[in-house]
Parts: structure tokens; sequence; C-alpha cells
């Protein structure tokens, strides 16, 4: 059950991250100040992909919350960078990008760390 | 562009901070909540009034935004990368706050995910300017 709330809260962060990244560099900067806070809410609210995105994170955010009841945080947290593995065979088989040695290895050593965590 | 430099930095340190906060919460919270979660999404809004999980998901809530920020002004391959300390943060408060054994295996693992996620960020280019087309 561990593993199956890992790989829905990798592929909930993955498609998440993406929506975000892509809308929020075309909604312009946003500050960190509590006023700046506010005005994000309101990007938040105009944009149908940023409100998908947050739906994602919604999902990943309660397999989160199951998984930290039963499992320690210290397997929780480290497990879910397995997105990074995810992103990159995206990367290479959905959108045809040129994944380098450098980010393959930097995956694989990411899956590796995953294992070992979950060992 | 020195701003901009320095409201990177503190959106980064904001958000670990955050994160770090929200994750800990909730991991101590959601212990002391005696219904096992499942598909039933009463069961995820009855765990919310636990006061730790409310302010885990406060917290997490906050660190979402002042990530959605950072992406604003970043990459997601610089932000990635610089993130990723987050990973031995919450190893490093699991075994110091909530007393989980942290064994030499997980260890290991979580430092191969920190040099594995910093590669990962730095095979793409620098920061772009964003296009903000929305002011």
């Amino acid at each position: 059950m561990r593993w199956v709330l890992v790989i829905v809260m990798v592929f909930a962060t993955v498609f998440g991250d993406l929506l975000q990244s892509h809308e929020m560099k075309r909604a312009g900067e946003q500050s960190v100040t509590a006023p700046g806070f506010a005005k994000l809410v309101q990007v938040v609210a105009r944009r149908r992909l940023l409100i998908l995105s947050i739906c994602c994170n919604a999902v990943s955010f309660f397999a989160f919350m199951a998984l930290v009841q039963k499992e320690p945080l210290s397997f929780a947290v480290p497990a879910s960078a397995a997105s990074f593995v995810l992103e990159t065979l995206l990367a290479k088989f959905v959108l045809h990008e040129d994944v380098g040695p450098r980010r393959a290895a930097g995956a694989a050593a990411v899956l590796a760390g995953v294992m070992l965590v979950g060992g | 562009m020195k701003s901009t430099v320095l409201k990177t930095y503190s959106a980064v340190v904001l958000f670990l901070a955050l994160r770090a906060i929200g994750n800990s919460a909730m991991a101590w919270g959601m212990r002391q909540v005696p219904e096992q979660m499942s598909m039933n999404p009463a069961l995820y809004l009855r765990a919310m009034a636990n006061p730790f999980v409310a302010l885990g998901i406060v917290a997490l809530i906050l660190a979402l935004l002042s990530r959605m920020a950072l992406f604003s002004i970043a990459d997601l391959s610089y932000v990635l990368p610089v993130t990723a300390v987050g990973y031995v943060i919450a190893v490093f408060l699991g075994k110091v706050f909530l007393h989980e054994t942290v064994t030499h295996q997980r260890w290991l693992g979580t430092l191969l995910i920190f040099g594995g996620a910093a590669l990962v960020g730095s095979t793409t280019g620098n920061t772009t300017p964003p296009e903000g087309d929305l002011e």
C-alpha cells in the first residue's frame, strides 16, 4: 500500500509541477510578501490550468496525508523524489527531449536513493 | 537584478522553512488520528480537525504559494536542485523531532536523492525572464 500511495503522489506532483511552472511563467513575476500572496490567489483564480495544477497538488497532498499516517516522514518525503525519475522519462519518451548523460545519471541516482530509502 | 536575486533567495528560504514545518506538523498530527485513511473524503476532513494537521495544511499551502512565486522568477531547472535540500531536512526532522529510526541505508538513500535531484536540475539552462502577460 505504501508504494501505491507513493505512485499516486508522484504522478499528481509531476503533472501539477509541469502545469504550474508553465502557467506561472506566463502570469509574470509574483512577490512573496502578504499583499503578494493575496495577488497570487487572484492570479490562480483567473487561470484554469493553475486551478487544475492545484487539484493535482490536492490529490498528491491527500496521498501524503495517508502515507505519513503509517509511514515515517523520513521515508515519505524522500520517496516523493521519485518524481524526478518520472519527469525524466516523460521528457525522453513523451516530449522527445534530448536527455543527456548528466540528467540520466541524476535520475538513476534518485531512483537508487528511493529504493534504498524504501528498503 | 540584485532585487530579483534577493527575492529568489527569500522565496527559497521561506519555501524550505514552511515545507519543513508543514511536513513535521502533518506527520505528528496524522499519527494522532485514530481512523485509517481510505478513499472516503470524510476521513480526511475529520483528520483536518486535528490542530497539528491543520497547522501542517496551512504551512504547506503557504509553502505552495511561495513555490509558485518562486516559479514566477526562476526556472524549474533552478528551483528543483536548490529545494532538493528539503529531502535531507525532512529526514533530519523525522529523526530529531519525531524520533524515527533512520538507518544508515536511509541516510545514504536520502543523500543519493539529494545529489541526483541537484544533478537533474543542473542540466538545463539558467533562469529566463517571465513573460508577464497578466499585468
